[in-house]
């Protein structure tokens, strides 16, 4: 039974990478990355053979117990973790518990994540070789480890389950998770020159830690080859202690949840509340401007560039700490700008086949832009002069001012209309609806293609007849649906691909289209995300030949 | 081109609600609607029926303006859908089966943006959307995302949105998937009530009981061809509609094997 469910999620994984070559490029390059981090660690735990005993332990303890409390907090926080095994799936089979559990921890281990984590815990064995006993130690805490860290995930994400399906915890947690990637540069130095300005406080640390559950495992090893092998029986008894407590908490919690799916209920609330829209005029465009702020404001896909604006300007202005340099703050103003306005590049294929009550309503393609582009401005133009103002003031120089927002490229003031023009060839893959802004590119987790609306604004020009829309939502049965354009084809400004709309009635095609960058997306795990859960496979079938043709 | 049509509709003495000639379209290799030609009687409940991949969908996108005919016209009360789009958008409610919604709405503010966009005056959108949730049964939930709604739910806040601008002609793919009876019973009544008002209601489906209850016209669809169509008993001359529609598609195979379910 083990051996099956090991060999599930090996086969899981080589179908994922054969349903398009990008996904095995994809997963090259994120196996590349950690192929790099895993040597770097590596060859540093080799080094660290020849260090006195005092730093190796200090730096194998630190660095276990990061990994331990990483893979504790990362898979909540990411809400990303890797569903392909998930228990839930097998609750129809009657397997027996304790097998699913040895099955599932082993299953955890293959993926990148596990195989680094795993390949690095072993190479401490390395580190302590200065004996057999030491080696051995370290080989016993290494394995304790590497489970800790794999046990302790399940418990964190199986104890998390409910909450972490309820779309609410996912809009928030995809949000939190920007904020400190956005501030990792800081964030690294920070901790960098935190660690050199304190060695002295640190083999004491780690000492302490070394008896917690997150450290003791890593510390046998080092124990051993300080002549404290009592301490080192007393680290090993915390370390087993410790995982069979996991263990046994995990069993609990998989009981307990396999009884009781995720339920993502929502308080009921009346209406009344019209919020912008009944603040906004009441036409088309008003309606539009109305809805697409509500979405700024509501949808994590489009907060996220909300959120990243504010940390801009920390993260600039630490450039300029380290450097002695503020030159890169003029920078603030035009780059914010350009990320507001550029990001509803993306409005048509973020509202996916929502689109098609624009194409029923018939709403006037002037109403549809203006009203998405008085919505961007809303944000774009007070933060823009904000930022340009307090560059001045911070420099002192305002002579510089006018040409802040007025001269560079990423001004909203002349952005949206190219950028609105751009709307039409530009279709481009982005995360569905209930998807969060980054995601991880594990295995299955890749758009599918043919989600994406395609919007093409028509070569010839205005009128209902203007353009011929692609579209691949393949709700609609088992082939892509065209959804027609709304009551115009008209640019409202050059589209800054003009050469890629191919004269006649073609999809433009655009090479974005494919960029792993932004085609990483959840998967549908939970219910609640796809109201026409039923009909998926048929979709997603229908999106694999989609893809198989357009591209 | 044209298919044959057995049991033509006689009563077309009033203009057609809905009227597709030689209606076609390919995707790819694959012919999913070979020519189909219709007449919905104004005031009339009109069922499609067809098997999974009829073309039914296909048939119904191209007639309300969402997909692009290769071939042939569909005429709302004498609009030409694709000449005039905008006119016969304003004729009909659409109903569109498996397409997401603005979700990140709640259910009130989707309604309320379904008729803002249709250019409909703020008082009597604001009016027919608190009697739209009454009637649709979702006033307590009236404040909710959409998101968190079921799917029978978001099914209802969907037909609401088509009702809103009071069309002539509402066009109902799949109306009934997994809304709750007391609910389906409700819109029934709804709709009953439209047509006896002189309203025309086109719905697809799967469920035949459904169909020859609840409609008094239908066509059966099947390979992207329109195998019969006229009023139910026409179509289903004596026998039930479901045997009548078995009987019309075929391919019901008599299931032989699978001796050992019986095994236990």
């Amino acid at each position: 039974m083990v051996a099956h469910l090991l060999r599930l999620k090996l086969t899981l994984l080589r179908n994922g990478l054969r349903r398009s070559p990008w996904q095995l490029v994809g997963m090259a390059i994120a196996g590349l990355y950690a192929l790099g981090m895993v040597a770097t660690l590596i060859i540093a735990l080799l080094l660290l053979r020849t260090a006195g005993p005092v730093t190796a332990h200090t730096a194998v303890v630190l660095g276990g117990s990061a990994a331990v409390l990483g893979w504790a907090v990362v898979p909540v926080v990411a809400s990303a973790t890797d569903m392909t095994l998930d228990p839930a799936r097998f609750i129809t089979f009657a397997i027996p518990m304790k097998q699913m559990l040895a099955g599932l921890a082993l299953g955890g281990l293959i993926g990148i994540p596990g195989l680094a984590t795993a390949l690095v815990a072993l190479a401490t064995v390395a580190t302590w070789s200065r004996g057999v006993v030491p080696a051995l130690a370290a080989l016993a805490g290494a394995c304790l480890g590497v489970m800790t860290c794999i046990v302790l995930a399940k418990v964190v994400t199986t104890a998390t389950a409910s909450l972490a399906a309820s779309r609410r915890f996912k809009d928030i947690s995809a949000i939190a998770f920007l904020v400190p990637m956005v501030l990792l540069g800081p964030i690294v130095a920070g901790v960098g020159r935190g660690i050199s300005a304190s060695t002295g406080f640190l083999p004491g640390f780690a000492r302490t830690l070394s008896w917690t559950p997150l450290g003791a495992p890593w510390s046998l090893g080092g124990d051993v080859a300080s002549g404290r092998p009592g301490q080192a029986a007393l680290k090993l008894l915390v370390s087993v202690a410790v995982l069979a407590a996991l263990a046994w908490c995990w069993k609990l919690l998989l009981e307990r949840a396999l009884v009781t799916p995720p339920y993502a209920g929502a308080a009921k609330r009346r209406g009344g509340r019209l919020g912008l829209f009944g603040v906004l005029p009441a036409t088309p465009a008003g309606a539009v401007m109305a809805r697409s702020l509500t979405y700024w404001l509501r949808d994590p896909r489009y907060s996220g560039s909300l959120v990243v604006i504010p940390l801009l300007p920390v993260v600039l202005a630490f450039q300029g700490t380290q450097t002695g340099n503020y030159g890169s703050l003029a920078v603030l103003a035009p780059m914010s700008g350009f990320i507001l306005a550029w990001s509803i590049s993306a409005d048509v294929s973020y509202d996916n086949t929502a689109f098609a009550l624009h194409l029923a309503t018939g709403v006037r393609g002037v109403a549809d832009r203006l009203g998405r582009a008085l919505a961007c401005l809303t944000f774009a133009l007070p933060v823009v002069l904000v930022f340009s103002v307090g560059y001045a003031a911070f420099t002192g120089s305002w002579t510089g001012l006018p040409g802040q927002p007025g001269t560079q490229p990423g001004d909203p003031l002349h952005r949206p209309g190219p950028v609105l023009g751009g709307v039409g060839p530009v279709h481009r893959h982005c995360p569905a609806a209930g998807g969060q802004p980054v995601q991880e590119a594990a295995g299955q987790r890749w758009a599918d293609p043919g989600r994406t609306v395609r919007w093409n604004a028509g070569p010839d020009g205005p009128g209902p007849s203007g353009g011929r829309a692609g579209g691949g939502p393949g709700g609609h049965g088992q082939r892509p649906v065209r959804l027609a354009q709304p009551g115009c084809g008209n640019h409202p400004g050059p589209g800054p691909f003009p050469g890629r709309r191919p004269a006649g009635r073609q999809v433009a095609r655009c090479p974005r289209a494919r960029t792993p960058g932004t085609g990483y997306r959840q998967p549908l795990t939970a219910p609640e995300r796809e109201p026409h859960g039923s009909r998926d496979p048929r979709r997603q079938q229908a999106d694999r030949k989609t893809c198989g043709r357009r591209h | 081109m044209t298919a044959p049509i057995p049991g033509q509709a006689p009563d077309s003495s009033s203009v057609a609600a809905l009227s597709l000639r030689g209606l076609a379209k390919r995707f790819g290799g694959k012919i999913a609607v070979d020519g189909i030609s219709l007449d919905v009687p104004a005031g009339s409940f009109f069922g499609i029926v067809g098997p999974n991949g009829a073309g039914k969908t296909t048939t119904l996108s191209m007639a309300t303006g969402l997909l692009r005919p290769d071939f042939g016209t569909a005429v709302v009360h004498g609009v030409d859908v694709w000449r005039h789009p905008l006119e016969a958008k304003r004729l009909m409610g659409i109903l569109p089966d498996g397409v997401r919604l603005f979700d990140r709405l709640t259910g009130e503010q989707l309604i309320t943006y379904a008729g803002l966009l249709r250019g409909m005056d703020k008082a009597v959108v604001a009016a027919r959307v608190g009697e739209l949730l009454a009637a649709m049964d979702l006033s307590q939930d009236a404040g909710t995302l959409v998101v968190d709604y079921s799917a029978g739910m978001t099914k209802k806040i969907a037909l609401a949105s088509a009702l809103i601008h009071a069309p002539r002609l509402l066009v109902l793919d799949e109306p009934f998937e997994a809304v709750d009876p007391v609910s389906a019973a409700n819109i029934r009544s709804i709709l009953d009530r439209y047509v006896d008002s002189g309203g025309t209601v086109i719905v697809s489906s799967h469920v035949m009981d459904l169909v020859q209850r609840m409609c008094d016209h239908v066509a059966v669809v099947a390979k992207g061809r329109l195998l019969a169509a006229g009023t139910v008993d026409e179509v289903r001359g004596g026998a039930s509609l479901e045997d009548r529609f078995v009987q019309l598609v075929g391919g019901h195979t008599h299931t032989e094997g699978l001796e050992w379910l019986r095994t236990f």
